[in-house]
């Protein structure tokens, strides 16, 4: 193929999207800001938690760096390889994997632990994307039941662990994908499509019907690791937090919610009240302003993508920031039930945060190539 | 190849057509949550931050120091003194069964008592008390095992301390943990669960002044209550000092005079009503019951025979036997049943109803005036006055005299006695007043009880010429807070009008008692005393004439002496009551004259709190409002 000669290119200025970058940059300073004010440094031997996220970052610009510069055809063909290795490793963590909290998520490496099923949402968009790409979207064999079936083993897995957080992000890329490729109706595709976007929502309606002992049974059921029995402790004291935070914030170092820890995992799943905490009403719709962005930026990439595997690609990835972004942001404000996910590019996790810039990487990888001709 | 590629970017087309409806969910869901966040964060925001504020601070008591107490010369009675509370807070604590073993271990805990203070369930947070009174060894031993102790902690207190131990115990009382029940009442409502308040004595009536008031801290807490910072303090101010009219040289000295005896010692100024002494044994040590007691240690103190809780001055209730004499004389005299001149021969018993009442002295005392007769005590001269009154009119006489009442001392629960009367045995007993009764009440037996603390203010009043006042412990509150020191003012009583003829020959009577009749051994070479003794039998032996050691103990007499001095112009009433111990003019007399004697000897000491503010000043008038309520 031709797009090959122009790859020499495509690393010029003018195709490399600053904007992206730059937002990419800010969110990432935000949280790493965050974790630094509500991480204190505890001892001198230990790692502070935001210098280890810095190193996290620095890994994940590899890995970004990696997925750009590679072309996004030639990954396509690793696909099904990196997806028979993560079941591999969904495996391993399974038997080896080291235990916290009531849950197996994790394989420790030296010093550092890695948790398989933050990359499995990666490894399934390119999975799936690559089928739809390959086979033939025709009957409802090949568009829903087979990519199904190749989803289903990683989403066994991961719920084993339990992991729900990451088994409903790793379900709603299948259902996104799915929704982007399958629908031949275009009323049809539009309606599920706003079911879709309107499902958290209507959730809420339904589960916030159930009284809190029936919430409190089908969480602990589901995800005996979360901490559902605390009364909704979590839940309220992160409303306490975002609440409390009002219009202008307590200030960096302020958030009384989270210095004395009444807010559990303040530099994890719960960053996102941190940060209300402490910058308020403003600072937290700058914040959603850099998210929607983001996705607004990476939609572009989808819509301009010059063949489909790069737009099946870039929908995936989108689909798996955005759930990822709602849900964290949802259960933080109390619009979901809480469930461990992360928020992309601010809570602090090595997995999370490398496979988060990977697929950001990969996105501008689609970018970049729209321009190289087709034939 | 090419139809391939043209269909592939229909689809592609396609497929981008559906994405822009991403766009549209995308700016829909970032929309509401802002919403969310603008509900949360400015509508409710108030509300947020003020369940934040109440997340992040909490109240610490801080306790206030407790008022001293002082004698009338300014000798230290009471004062509190560092002390060491062991405390264990369970949400530190990893093993609890552990724990307990290592605190049986080194400070010698029940373990009984340590699993009791430290159940399993409840609030984790809160440190709990497991001891206190920790000896310096004990608290030492603690802290340098501290690594292998978490949660535990040895915290410095005050503790209340009463230097002359048992001095004055039921005086001054002890101090104690509010009780649930005792939270309830509107005088401790500004309160909390663990807070020190008097529970007996002094300590207790006068608790509003001594206990201080609690200040508050507001500390910074995190998530599992560790203290961060303290945000404000509200000091806690110490209680106010009370001076008692009590003179520990003579309240020390009427408590050796009792020794090992079962009895009462009282001594009052009769210008002023205030208690110089008031000795009662057997006493508790109040710096034992001022901490916490075991439910043991509190049994053996409850079931004592002894009953050492009991202040026998103004709670015991005795017959007044003789003593009684003085208000059966000023009532003859008073209802002219008999005059001056009025005589009666005594053969050593009284026939009445079918038996004879007999006189102690078995030969009779032969012709007696009223007196002889009290001079002699001589008890057939009582009964034939008490047969002319009546038990109505002597009721109404010992009314008068305030038997059946409370003196008013400012002391928890005084007793009142018994004076008998016919509407008294319907109310009581629901019985018709027999005649025969009329003759035992005569002199002072029977149904009649008094307490020594009324029988001081008979004497008080008597001294007075009718004139007494209210038995007062406490003349003098420093207020700490400005250091103002309120005098309490002495309150009359009203005024016993008998006629002065029957006080005249009661002074001579009673003096007569002393020079030359049943208590000579109170008779004094430096000051004349005037007195009544008292023989009180006790109930099982009524009619028994047995004499001295061949009775028990527990059955013998209670020794009675009532008196004042200097009987030309009195300045004190002494009372002794001596249980068990047999005839009064031998065994109670000279105890009141050890006590009037030292009295005597003693300048008259200025108090020690000469910049006094004048007693009507408002502040001693809400003060004495407050105690009196």
């Amino acid at each position: 193929m031709i797009d090959r000669v122009l790859d020499s290119r495509s690393l010029t200025p003018d195709h490399f999207d600053w904007r992206f970058l730059g937002l990419i940059a800010a969110i990432l300073s935000l949280g790493v800001l965050s974790i630094y004010s509500v991480t204190p440094v505890q001892a001198v031997t230990s790692t502070p938690v935001y210098l280890k996220q810095l190193a996290w970052i620095a890994i994940g610009c590899g890995a970004f760096v990696a997925m750009l510069v590679m072309d996004y055809h030639k990954i396509s063909r690793l696909a099904y390889v990196l997806y028979a290795l993560l079941l591999v490793l969904l495996v391993v963590v399974l038997v080896a994997g080291k235990t916290s909290r009531g849950a197996q998520r994790w394989i420790p490496i030296g010093p550092f632990v890695f948790q398989p099923s933050e990359f499995a949402k990666l490894v399934l968009v390119l999975t799936l994307a690559t089928y739809y790409t390959r086979s033939p979207r025709q009957g409802w064999m090949q568009r829903v039941v087979l990519p199904g079936l190749i989803m289903l083993p990683g989403l066994l897995l991961i719920l084993k662990q339990p992991d729900l957080g990451s088994g409903l992000s790793y379900l709603s890329i299948y259902i996104s994908m799915l929704l982007v490729v399958g629908m031949r109706s275009k009323a049809m595709g539009t309606l599920l499509l706003f079911a879709v976007m309107l499902f958290p929502f209507a959730w809420e309606l339904v589960w916030g019907s159930l009284h809190d002992y029936q919430r409190e049974r089908i969480m602990t059921f589901v995800d005996p690791a979360y901490d559902t029995g605390g009364k909704g402790y979590h839940g309220l004291q992160s409303r306490i937090a975002i609440g409390s935070g009002e219009l202008l914030g307590k200030g960096l170092y302020g958030g009384t919610q989270s210095q004395l820890k009444f807010l559990p995992e303040g530099h994890t799943d719960f960053v996102f009240a941190v940060f209300a905490e402490e910058w308020g009403f403003l600072g937290v719709l700058v914040l959603l302003g850099l998210f929607a962005g983001l996705i607004w930026l990476s939609l572009e990439i989808a819509l301009k993508a010059k063949d489909m595997l790069g737009a099946l690609l870039a929908a995936g990835l989108i689909a798996m920031l955005a759930f990822c972004l709602v849900i964290n942001i949802g259960m933080t404000v109390g619009l979901f039930p809480i469930v461990g996910i992360p928020l992309p590019l601010m809570s602090y996790g090595g997995s999370s945060t490398v496979a988060t810039m990977a697929a950001l990487g990969l996105l501008l990888n689609i970018k970049r190539r729209r321009l190289t001709l087709f034939y | 190849m090419s139809t391939r590629s043209g269909t592939q970017h229909d689809e592609l087309r396609e497929l981008q057509q559906r994405l822009i409806l991403f766009k549209i969910g995308l700016l829909l869901v970032v929309g509401l949550l802002a919403l969310r966040l603008w509900y949360l964060q400015i509508n409710e925001g108030d509300y947020y931050h003020d369940l934040s504020e109440n997340n992040r601070t909490r109240a610490v008591v801080l306790e206030p120091v407790r008022g001293l107490i002082y004698d009338r010369n300014g000798v230290l009675l009471a004062n509190n003194v560092p002390s060491f509370g062991l405390y264990v807070k369970l949400e530190d604590v990893k093993d609890r069964k552990a724990l307990i073993e290592s605190l049986v271990n080194l400070v010698g805990l029940d373990e009984n008592t340590v699993r009791k203070k430290l159940p399993e369930r409840g609030s984790k947070l809160l440190p709990r008390k497991v001891k206190d009174g920790l000896t310096l060894r004990e608290a030492a031993l603690i802290e340098s095992h501290r690594l292998d102790l978490p949660g535990v902690t040895v915290r410095a207190e005050s503790q209340r301390n009463y230097p002359s131990g048992l001095t004055a115990a039921h005086l001054l009382g002890y101090v104690g943990e509010v009780s649930s029940d005792q939270l309830e009442k509107p005088e401790y409502t500004e309160l909390h669960p663990g807070s020190i308040i008097g529970q007996y004595g002094v300590e207790r009536t006068y608790d509003r002044f001594l206990r201080g008031r609690a200040g508050q801290k507001t500390v910074e807490v995190d998530a599992m209550g560790h203290e961060k910072k303290t945000v404000e303090v509200g000091k806690p101010s110490a209680g106010d000092d009370l001076y008692l009219t009590i003179d520990a040289r003579l309240q020390s000295l009427a408590e050796q005079l009792l020794g090992e005896e079962f009895g009462a010692i009282i001594a009052i100024e009769t210008g002023t009503g205030d208690v110089l002494a008031m000795a009662s044994r057997p006493a508790f040590d109040p710096n034992v019951l001022s901490r916490e007691l075991t439910a043991k240690q509190w049994e053996k103190i409850v079931q004592d025979e002894g009953h050492p809780l009991t202040n026998r001055a103004t709670q015991g209730q005795y017959p007044p036997a003789s003593t009684f004499k003085i208000v059966m004389a000023a009532a003859g005299l008073e209802t002219g049943t008999v005059n001056l001149t009025t005589k009666v021969r005594c053969m050593g018993g009284y026939p009445f109803g079918g038996r004879v009442y007999r006189d102690w002295k078995e030969r009779g005392h032969g012709v007696m005036d009223v007196m002889d007769a009290i001079v002699d005590s001589c008890d057939v001269f009582f009964y034939t006055l008490g047969q002319k009154l009546g038990i109505d009119t002597m009721a109404q006489f010992a009314d008068r005299f305030g038997l059946g009442h409370e003196t008013g001392i400012e002391l928890p629960s005084e007793r009142t006695g018994i004076v008998p009367s016919t509407a008294w045995k319907t109310r009581v007993r629901n019985e018709i007043w027999l005649p025969g009764e009329t003759i035992s009440a005569a002199i002072g037996q029977g149904y009649t009880t008094v307490t020594p603390m009324q029988m001081t203010m008979v004497m008080a009043t008597v001294a007075g010429n009718g004139d007494s006042f209210r038995p007062r412990i406490v003349r003098a509150i420093k207020e700490r807070a400005t250091g103002q020191v309120l005098d309490l003012p002495s309150v009359p009583r009203p005024k016993l009008a008998l006629k002065p003829e029957t006080y005249e020959l009661l002074h001579e009577s009673l003096e007569g008692v002393v020079t030359r009749g049943t208590a000579g051994r109170a008779r004094s070479a430096l000051v004349r005393i005037a007195g009544k003794t008292g023989t009180a039998q006790t109930a099982a032996l009524k009619d028994d004439r047995r004499k001295g050691t061949d009775i028990p103990k527990k059955l013998r007499d209670h020794a009675w002496f009532v008196s004042y001095a200097p009987a030309e112009a009195p300045r004190i009433a002494v009372v002794v009551l001596v249980e068990n111990m047999g005839h009064g003019g031998s065994w109670a007399a000279p105890l009141a004259k050890q006590v009037i004697e030292a009295y005597v000897k003693s300048k008259p000491a200025e108090p020690v709190t000469a910049d006094a503010v004048p007693a009507e000043s408002p502040a001693v008038a809400v003060a004495m409002r407050e105690v009196h309520d």
